[in-house]
């Protein structure tokens, strides 16, 4: 079904939608909003992951979708509790509140 | 489809005995402390004593072996065990300077050790990962384990503040490691890494360049966060500072270490053939790693924020040897990073016997009059501070010649002039702390707060390290160039 699009569109739009994910990481302030703009980062990367493993007639690719996966919820346990062990010392979580530490 | 058939035998377990000695005594520790009562929590440190103990002697069975296991994801051979030495050696430093440090701040949990156990699994992968899959897996093993490490410290909102900076940019680094894993795979096909550099090798086209070029951008910038490249280096100074001491001691050479080990891994066995596009880039980062990284911390009062400005230097000088890329060059980063390890750990030993539970000691000014109160602490601190800034007869001396001296015969003189003014730049702040140390008076009573034999064990070490590798460098150097000159 997909064999008449050619590769090149999923890896533009998985670019389009890494690009986004990384400006919305630099640009925005709350972190779980940053940690959801990092996790679009990487569902980006699979997407590139499942493009070039399909046209490519390769299991590797998908393979290691499955291990991105996984490590994104690993990501997301350790970060999440992260941010509430700060949000408890701290009462925020915007990054540019969290400023005891510079230069 | 091509079908994978999965199999796998003893010799396959065999290559990973390290690794799963280090992971089956996390295991072990993380059960104990379930059950241990509080008063006795001690015991769990000389457990994984014990643990890194067993893991060298496993590492013995796996010397002169060349094998690769679990269907080419896995390889033993002389540079994965040179860096699974020089990991062992961290953690075994590590939980030398841990076990009265982690008492006196109040972090003496079980998970601590397992933690640290977890990252050092996942460096040792990083190491002898032979496929993309396996570096991107033991980068995140051993990231995940850190982020977590660096916050440890619950009630402490500076530890918390540092995992919370590190989380992020780390996560957003992987990111990009990925997507640059991502790429190289969309136009190689393949994530083996002995498959890729076979397949650059014979392709004189190459299809999609431009995709593979992006690719090896992203990768360039996703090792750079984990070595601390500038302009990647924004989260070191921050999270050095705010980490547990022994977290940052353990983060700033081991992560070092082993994200080295799959950089060059990658770049000079997978990705050869794209010499001439990544050299210049390297050139770049390697002059601004070094100038900024310097610069910066001429200007540091905080000895922790000054070692991490300083790690980011001496990536500078590392990379310099990487991009001279000849022979010398290649063992040279071995070399450097053999030595970075133990005067780095070294000093930042010494900052935790200085230090006190709720009274950290940090700043440069609270070593002043050192020198009179604990001479022989004082010494120490001043042989890790003669090799950082690379004076003789000390490992970091023999280190940054090895690195000039491939730079200048790879004809990068430009380079080798740019490091050399920025070393005579880095003494000034290195013997800054000397000067506080054995010129003036002391403003406090200096107290060794964390006095334990083990810490001071560890110093002996470190001091060991850095002269017998500072005097007698060649034997270091040709076990180096043994253990790079197969990748070729």
């Amino acid at each position: 079904m997909f064999s008449s699009v050619p590769p090149i569109y999923f890896l533009i739009v998985s670019a389009v939608i890494f690009a986004i994910g990384a400006m919305g990481v630099l640009v925005r302030r709350n972190a779980i909003v940053i940690f959801m703009c990092i996790e679009m980062m990487l569902s980006a990367v699979n997407l590139t992951l499942i493009t070039a493993s399909h046209y490519l007639n390769s299991l590797d690719g998908v393979l290691m979708v499955f291990f991105v996966m996984t490590v994104a919820a690993a990501e997301a346990a350790v970060g999440l509790a992260i941010f509430v062990l700060l949000f408890r010392g701290r009462r925020t979580i915007k990054v540019d509140e969290i400023n005891l530490l510079k230069w | 489809m091509e079908f994978f058939q999965v199999q796998f035998s003893k010799a396959d377990l065999l290559v990973v005995a390290p690794e799963l000695v280090l992971a089956g005594f996390a295991l072990l520790i993380l059960l104990m402390s379930a059950f241990i009562r509080s008063e006795r929590k001690g015991f769990l440190g000389y457990t994984a004593l014990v643990g890194v103990i067993v893991a060298f002697v496993s590492l013995y069975w796996e010397m002169g072996i060349e094998a690769s296991a679990f269907s080419d994801m896995v390889r033993i051979d002389p540079f994965s065990l040179f860096f699974k030495v020089m990991i062992l050696i961290i953690v075994l430093l590590t939980v030398l300077i841990s076990l009265a440090y982690v008492k006196r701040e109040g972090i003496d949990f079980g998970e601590y050790y397992v933690l640290v156990f977890f990252a050092a699994v996942g460096m040792m992968l990083m190491a002898s990962g032979a496929n993309l899959l396996i570096i991107f897996l033991g980068l995140e093993v051993m990231s995940i384990s850190i982020y977590i490490l660096a916050g440890i410290m619950r009630d402490d909102v500076r530890s918390v503040e540092a995992a919370f900076k590190y989380f992020l940019l780390g996560a957003f680094a992987s990111a990009f490691l990925l997507y640059g894993i991502a790429l190289t795979y969309a136009s190689t096909g393949t994530l083996d890494l002995g498959g890729i550099g076979r397949i650059l090798a014979e392709r004189t086209w190459i299809n999609g360049l431009p995709i593979l070029i992006t690719g090896l951008a992203l990768l360039i910038v996703g090792f750079g966060f984990k070595i601390a490249l500038v302009p990647f280096h924004m989260w070191t100074p921050d999270v050095y500072e705010g980490a547990p001491t022994s977290v940052t001691a353990f983060m700033a050479t081991g992560v070092k270490a082993a994200g080295f080990a799959a950089f060059v891994r990658v770049f000079f066995f997978a990705l050869p053939s794209l010499q001439p596009y990544w050299t210049e880039i390297m050139w770049g980062l390697a002059v601004a790693t070094m100038t900024v990284g310097n610069i910066i911390a001429l200007s540091q009062d905080n000895i922790k924020r000054m070692l991490a400005y300083s790690s980011i230097a001496h990536a500078g000088y590392i990379l310099v040897a990487f991009v001279a890329g000849n022979e010398l060059g290649q063992s040279s980063i071995l070399f450097y990073l053999l030595a970075y390890c133990f005067m780095n750990l070294g000093a930042f030993t010494v900052v935790i016997l200085l230090g006190k539970k709720g009274e950290e000691n940090t700043l440069i000014s609270d070593y002043a009059g050192l020198g009179f109160g604990h001479p022989l602490l004082a010494v120490a601190m001043a042989i890790f501070m003669f090799s950082l800034a690379g004076v003789p007869p000390t490992a970091g001396f023999m280190a940054k010649f090895y690195v000039f001296s491939a730079a200048v015969k790879a004809n990068y003189y430009w380079l080798a002039v740019i490091g050399v003014l920025n070393s005579a730049v880095a003494a000034y702040y290195y013997l800054r702390v000397l000067i506080y140390m054995y010129f003036r008076e002391p403003e406090k009573e200096l107290t060794i707060g964390g006095f334990s034999p083990a810490a001071v064990l560890a110093v002996i070490i470190s001091v060991w390290g850095v002269l017998h590798i500072g005097i007698l460098p060649s034997a270091f150097l040709s076990l180096a160039r043994r253990s790079i000159e197969f990748l070729l």
